[in-house]
C-alpha cells in the first residue's frame, strides 16, 4: 500500500514537472507584460534538440542545455518580432506553435523509433534507500528538482531582487518603468529568453525522462495546460507550482479510478476531470478571500516602443 | 549612423496596401530556401503552394468552404478582443453549438421542410451561446480568469461530443463506429456553385462580417465596446457597464462559434464525428489579429489562411512536400505579415544628421 | 501539366466541375501508375500510420519506376480528408489509398464524382464498384499474446492501455482476454481508456497507473512505445503494438503485434498495372501475413514459446478460432453456447466486453 503510494507520487511528479517548467518559464515573460502563446511550439523545439544533442554526444548533460539554448533561440523569434518589430503578441505567439510543430518535426525526422537511456534518477547513499521519504524525495531525475529549483529561484527573483522589481514594474506600467530609466525592451527580451529556456527544459523532460524518445508533437497540447496554469496560479510562482502538482494529480487520480474500475461511467466523462477541477479550484479561489489579488500583469500583451 | 523608430502620426495608406505584398515577398523568398534546402524544386513547390489553388473553380471554393468558420469565429473573438475579452475556448463553442444542432437534425431525421435549417442554426447558436455564458458567468460572478476557464472548457466539450457519438447517438447501422447518422437532405446546407463543396453557410458568413463592421463602426454599441477595451477607467466614468461588454462580446463570440459548428455539421461534413474540426477556434484567433480586429480584414485573413493550409495539401499532393514544411512555411508566412504592420504604423529614419548637431551644440 | 487543366478550368466558366476534370484522363495508357495514401497521423507516430507508410515504401521498391507514390500526412478527419482525396484524384492519381476510418463518408464521396479512379478504404464498411475495403485480423494477433500473457503473468493481472471504445479495440481486448483465460483462468484484463491514439505522456502514465493496480503485463492499443518503456524501467512484460517494438524496452517487450500493410499493397497494386483489379472486401489476418508477431524475446521460456506457436498455427489453419464459445460477458451470462463461433459480422461491430475485462 505504502509502496504503491510512493509509485503514485511518482507518477504525480513525472507528470506535473513539464508543465512546471513551461509555466514558470511562461510566468516570467507575463510578468515582465508579454504574453507568449508559443510555449507548445518551444517545448517541441526543445524536445527534438535534447533528444538529437543527446544522443549525437551520447550526453544527456549536453542535451539538457542544448535543449535549453533551442527553446530560448525560439523564443528570440517571437522577441525580435513582438518587441522590435511591434508585431501583435497573441498572433506572433500561436504563428511561433504552427512553426515549432513543423521545425521540430522536420529536424527529427530521422530520429523517430530511437531510444534513448532514460536520465539517470538520482541516488544518495543512505538517504534514498530510507522507507517512503527516500524515493520520495530523494529518487528522481536531475530535471525534476531542477523545475522545483527553478521555481523557488523565480520566487525569491521576483519578490527580493532588485532586478526582479524591475520586471514586475516594466510588467505593470512599461511607460512608468521606462520614464524612471528601466530598459523596458532590454528586460523584456531577457524574459522571453528566460521563457523559451524553461519550455525547451520541459520539452528536454518530455523527451529524455517521461518518456525517452522522440515523436512528433509529443508535448500533445502541455504547452496550452502550462499556459492555462500561470493563470490558474495568478501570476504567481508557488501557486503554479501547487497548479501543475493540482493538474497532474488529477490527470493520474482519473487514470486510478479507470483501473479501479466499477463505476460504470463513459470513460470520456473521466478524462474531464483534470479540466473540470481546474476551474473548480479557480473558482473557488477566484470567490474567496484571495479576491482582488488575482489580477494579469496591468501591461499584459500590450505593445511598448520607448518614445525616445 | 543611427537608426531611429517613431511612430508616424497616422496610419500609413500606401504602407497598408504595400506591407503585404513586401511580406508576401519575403515569404517567398524564405520558402525558396527552405524548399532548396529540402532538396525540392522551390519555383513548383511555391506555385503549388500560393498560385495553383486559387486558378481552379473547385479551389476558390474550397477556399470559400475554409475560410467561412474562420471568418464567423474570428469575427466574434475579435469583438471581445476590442473589449479586451480573452474568449480562446471558441473550438469548445464550436464543438457544442454543432452538438446543438445535431440535435436536431438527429430528432427530425428523415423528415421534411424549410424550418429545419433554421431551426439548427438557432440552436447552434443557442449552444455556443450557452457554453459561452459559463466562462462570462464565472468571470462576472467570481472573476475568474476566462482565459482559462474557456480553454479548459474546450477539451470538456470535445468529451462531452466523444460521449455522445460513442453512446446515444451512434449510428444504429453503423457498426458501433463513433458517428451519428448522415443528417438527412433537409438538414445539409445547399450548394451554391454547383459541382463544389461551396455552401450557404460562406455566404452568411461573409454577411455577419459586414453586420459586425457596421455594428462596430456605426452603433453606439460599438462604441462602448471600443472605450471598455482601450479606457475602462473611461469607460466607468461615461457609465459604460464592464460586466455587460463581458456578457455581450463572450455570448456574440459563443454564438458565431456555435454557427460555424453549425455550418460544418451541416455543411461539409453531413453529420456528428469526433473531431469536427482541425481547429478552428484556435486558427481563428490568429486570423482575428491578422485581420487587425477588423470584420472586413479578417475575411482577408482567413482567405490568406485558407489558402496556406489547402497549398500545404496541394504541394504534399503534388510537390511532395513534407507535412512538417508545409508547417514551416505557413509559420514563416505568418511571421512577415504580422511583422510588416510594423511599417504601417512606425517609421524609421537615419539620425546621423541629428546626432551630430547636437554634438556641435 | 496542372497549369494546363487548371486554366481550361477557369475558361469553361462555372459549370465545370471536379468530376468532368477527370474524364479527359481517361484509361492510363502511358507513364507509371499513380498510387497515393492518405495518412490520419505523422508518419512519424511510430504506430499506425507509420505502419501503413511502410507498406508503401514496399511499393515503392517492389515498383519501382512503374508507380508514382505520393502521400499526405496528418489529414484530419471530417471535411479536410475530403478535400484531399478529390485533390489526389483530381491530380491524376489512379489509385487512392484512405488508411483511416474517418475518411469513409469522405472517400465514398469522392469516388462518385471519379468513376474511373480506384479507391481503398482501410477499416471502414462501405463500399462502391470503384472503392473496395480492407482491414485486418488484429484479434487473430491478439489471441497470440494473450496466450503468452496468461502463461507469464504472475500477478494474475494484465493492464491493456486503450485509445477508444470502437469495435476493433474492444474486440482486441476480448481477443486477448479469452486466449488468456484460457492458459490462465483467473487471468484479470484491466482497461484504461485515453480518449486519445496518441499521448506518449499520457499513455506513460496509464501503464504506471495500471502497473499499480497490480497488472505485471502489459498491452496497449495506443500508438507510441511508452507504454514498453514503463514495463522496462519497472520490470513487467509488455507487447509492442504496430511495429517491433523490441529496441525500446529490450527486457520488457515479449513480442509485437506487427501490422504488415504491405502484402496488400503490392497484390492491389499490382492488380491495378494489370488491369484485374476489382473492388473487393478484404479482411487478412495470420494467415495472409497481414498481422505477424515480431520475434520473441529470447527470455521467453520454451513451453511459452510452444504454447503460442501452437495458437498461431491452429489460428493459421483454421482449426482454432479466437472467438469460440463458450463465451461468457462482463456480467458472466453466456452470450455464445459451447462451439460456437461469432460470425465476421457481429465481431466488425462488437460492443460487449468478456469475462475478466474490467473496464
Amino acid at each position: 500500500m505504502i509502496d504503491t503510494f510512493v509509485l503514485v507520487i511518482a507518477t504525480v511528479v513525472a507528470a506535473a514537472t513539464p508543465l512546471l517548467l513551461a509555466a514558470t518559464g511562461e510566468l516570467v515573460v507575463e510578468r515582465a507584460g508579454v504574453l507568449n502563446l508559443g510555449v507548445e511550439g518551444m517545448m517541441l523545439i526543445g524536445a527534438v534538440t535534447g533528444f538529437a544533442v543527446t544522443i549525437a554526444s551520447g550526453h544527456a548533460s549536453l542535451g539538457i542545455p542544448a535543449a535549453a539554448l533551442a527553446g530560448a533561440a525560439t523564443a528570440l523569434v517571437f522577441a525580435v518580432l513582438t518587441l522590435t518589430l511591434m508585431a501583435n503578441q497573441v498572433a506572433t505567439g500561436l504563428a511561433l506553435t504552427i512553426f515549432g510543430i513543423g521545425l521540430s518535426a522536420l529536424m527529427g525526422a530521422s530520429y523517430v523509433g530511437t531510444p534513448v537511456a532514460p536520465l539517470p534518477k538520482l541516488h544518495l547513499p543512505g538517504l534514498s534507500d530510507l522507507a517512503v521519504v527516500g524515493p520520495l524525495l530523494f529518487g528522481h531525475d536531475a530535471l525534476v528538482y531542477l523545475s522545483v529549483a527553478l521555481t523557488i529561484a523565480v520566487a525569491w527573483f521576483l519578490k527580493h531582487s532588485h532586478a526582479g522589481l524591475v520586471l514586475r514594474a516594466v510588467g505593470e506600467s512599461a511607460e512608468s518603468a521606462h520614464s524612471i530609466g528601466h530598459p523596458v525592451i532590454a528586460v523584456r527580451y531577457l524574459a522571453c529568453l528566460f521563457g523559451g529556456a524553461m519550455a525547451g527544459l520541459g520539452g528536454a523532460f518530455l523527451s529524455l525522462s517521461y518518456t525517452p524518445m522522440w515523436m512528433e508533437g509529443m508535448t500533445a497540447g502541455r504547452g496550452w495546460i502550462a499556459l492555462a496554469l500561470v493563470v490558474f496560479g495568478a501570476w504567481r510562482p508557488w501557486r503554479v507550482l501547487a497548479g501543475a502538482y493540482l493538474f497532474g494529480g488529477v490527470t493520474i487520480l482519473e487514470l486510478h479510478v479507470q483501473g479501479a474500475n466499477g463505476i460504470g461511467l463513459p470513460p470520456q466523462v473521466f478524462s474531464m476531470a483534470p479540466y473540470l477541477a481546474t476551474v473548480a479550484v479557480l473558482t473557488v479561489i477566484s470567490a474567496g478571500k484571495w479576491r482582488g489579488r488575482l489580477n494579469a500583469p496591468a501591461s499584459l500583451g500590450k505593445p511598448f516602443r520607448p518614445s525616445v | 549612423m543611427l537608426l531611429r523608430i517613431e511612430p508616424r502620426p497616422e496610419v500609413s495608406r500606401p504602407f497598408t496596401c504595400a506591407t503585404p505584398a513586401i511580406a508576401m515577398l519575403l515569404t517567398v523568398a524564405s520558402g525558396w530556401l527552405l524548399f532548396l534546402a529540402l532538396g525540392l524544386a522551390p519555383g513548383e513547390t511555391l506555385y503549388q503552394f500560393l498560385v495553383s489553388p486559387l486558378l481552379t473553380l473547385n479551389g476558390l471554393a474550397e477556399l470559400g468552404v475554409k475560410a467561412a468558420p474562420l471568418v464567423l469565429i474570428g469575427v466574434g473573438l475579435a469583438i471581445g478582443f476590442r473589449a479586451n475579452v480573452w474568449n480562446i475556448g471558441a473550438e469548445g463553442q464550436l464543438t457544442i453549438g454543432a452538438i446543438a444542432a445535431g440535435w436536431v437534425a438527429l430528432a427530425f431525421w428523415g423528415q421534411e421542410g424549410l424550418w429545419i435549417l433554421p431551426a439548427m442554426c438557432v440552436a447552434g447558436m443557442l449552444g455556443g451561446l450557452a457554453y459561452a455564458a459559463i466562462p462570462a458567468f464565472l468571470k462576472t460572478r467570481f472573476d475568474v480568469n476566462e482565459i482559462l476557464t474557456s480553454l479548459m472548457l474546450t477539451y470538456v466539450a470535445n468529451l462531452v461530443l466523444s460521449v455522445l457519438v460513442f453512446g446515444p447517438w451512434k449510428d444504429p447501422d453503423g457498426f458501433n463506429f463513433p458517428q451519428t447518422k448522415l443528417f438527412s437532405e433537409s438538414a445539409i446546407l445547399p450548394i451554391l456553385v454547383e459541382g463544389t463543396r461551396l455552401h450557404l453557410g460562406a455566404l452568411v458568413a461573409l454577411g455577419v462580417a459586414v453586420a459586425a463592421w457596421l455594428l462596430l463602426s456605426r452603433t453606439v454599441v460599438g462604441f462602448q465596446i471600443e472605450v471598455v477595451g482601450q479606457a475602462p477607467a473611461a469607460a466607468r466614468f461615461a457609465g459604460f457597464s464592464g460586466k455587460r461588454t463581458v456578457w455581450l462580446t463572450m455570448l456574440l463570440g459563443g454564438a458565431l462559434a456555435g454557427l460555424a459548428g453549425t455550418f460544418e455539421a451541416a455543411g461539409p461534413i453531413g453529420q456528428l464525428i469526433p473531431k469536427l474540426t482541425p481547429g478552428y477556434g484556435f486558427t481563428a484567433i490568429i486570423v482575428a489579429f491578422l485581420g487587425r480586429l477588423h470584420p472586413l480584414g479578417i475575411v482577408v485573413a482567413a482567405l490568406v489562411m485558407a489558402l496556406s493550409y489547402i497549398g500545404g495539401e496541394n504541394a504534399q499532393v503534388t510537390a511532395s512536400l513534407p507535412q512538417a514544411a508545409t508547417g514551416v512555411f505557413q509559420g514563416m508566412l505568418l511571421f512577415y505579415l504580422l511583422a510588416s504592420d510594423f511599417l504601417v504604423r512606425y517609421r524609421v529614419r537615419l539620425l546621423a544628421a541629428e546626432r551630430k548637431l547636437v554634438t556641435a551644440s | 501539366m496542372t497549369f494546363h487543366i487548371s486554366r481550361r478550368t477557369l475558361l469553361a466558366g462555372s459549370t465545370a466541375t471536379a468530376a468532368t476534370l477527370a474524364l479527359p484522363r481517361g484509361a492510363r495508357a502511358e507513364g507509371p501508375l499513380k498510387v497515393a495514401y492518405v495518412y490520419v497521423g505523422p508518419i512519424g507516430d511510430h504506430g499506425y500510420s507509420y505502419s501503413h507508410d511502410q507498406g508503401r515504401k514496399a511499393v515503392e521498391v517492389k515498383f519501382a519506376d512503374r508507380v508514382k507514390v505520393t502521400y499526405v500526412e496528418n489529414v484530419a478527419e471530417g471535411p479536410d480528408s475530403e478535400r484531399v482525396i478529390r485533390q489526389l484524384a483530381t491530380a491524376g492519381n489512379d489509385l487512392v489509398f484512405a488508411t483511416s476510418f474517418g475518411f469513409m463518408n469522405p472517400t465514398i464521396r469522392v469516388a462518385k464524382q471519379f468513376p474511373k479512379v480506384k479507391f481503398e478504404h482501410a477499416t471502414g464498411y462501405q463500399k462502391a464498384s470503384n472503392v473496395a475495403i480492407y482491414n485486418a485480423r488484429f484479434y487473430e494477433g491478439r489471441a497470440v499474446i494473450g496466450t503468452i500473457a496468461g502463461l507469464m503473468s504472475k500477478t494474475g493481472v494484465a493492464g491493456y492501455v486503450a485509445s477508444f471504445p470502437i469495435p476493433e479495440v474492444v474486440m482486441g481486448i476480448n481477443a486477448f482476454t479469452l486466449a488468456a483465460r484460457k492458459v490462465r483462468p483467473d487471468m484479470k484484463v484491466k482497461v484504461i481508456w485515453l480518449n486519445t491514439w496518441y499521448d506518449p505522456g499520457k499513455e506513460a502514465d496509464a501503464a504506471k497507473a495500471l502497473m499499480d493496480g497490480g497488472a505485471d503485463v502489459l498491452v496497449q492499443h495506443v500508438d507510441s512505445p511508452a507504454t514498453m518503456q514503463v514495463a522496462e524501467s519497472r520490470g513487467a512484460y509488455a507487447f509492442g503494438q504496430a511495429s517491433d517494438m523490441a529496441r525500446f524496452a529490450p527486457k520488457a517487450h515479449l513480442t509485437a503485434l506487427v501490422n504488415d500493410w504491405a502484402p496488400y499493397y503490392l497484390e492491389r497494386v499490382k492488380q491495378a498495372l494489370d488491369g484485374s483489379w476489382q473492388s473487393g472486401d478484404v479482411w487478412w489476418g495470420l494467415k495472409e501475413g497481414m498481422v505477424k508477431l515480431a520475434p520473441y524475446n529470447p527470455a521467453l521460456p520454451e513451453n511459452v514459446r510452444a504454447a503460442a506457436d501452437k495458437v498461431k498455427a491452429d489460428i493459421t489453419s483454421g482449426a482454432l478460432h479466437p472467438f469460440t464459445g463458450p463465451i461468457k460477458d462482463q456480467k458472466g451470462s453466456l452470450r455464445l453456447a459451447d462451439g460456437q463461433r461469432i460470425g465476421d459480422a457481429d465481431l466488425l461491430k462488437m460492443d460487449w466486453f468478456v469475462e475478466g475485462v474490467q473496464s
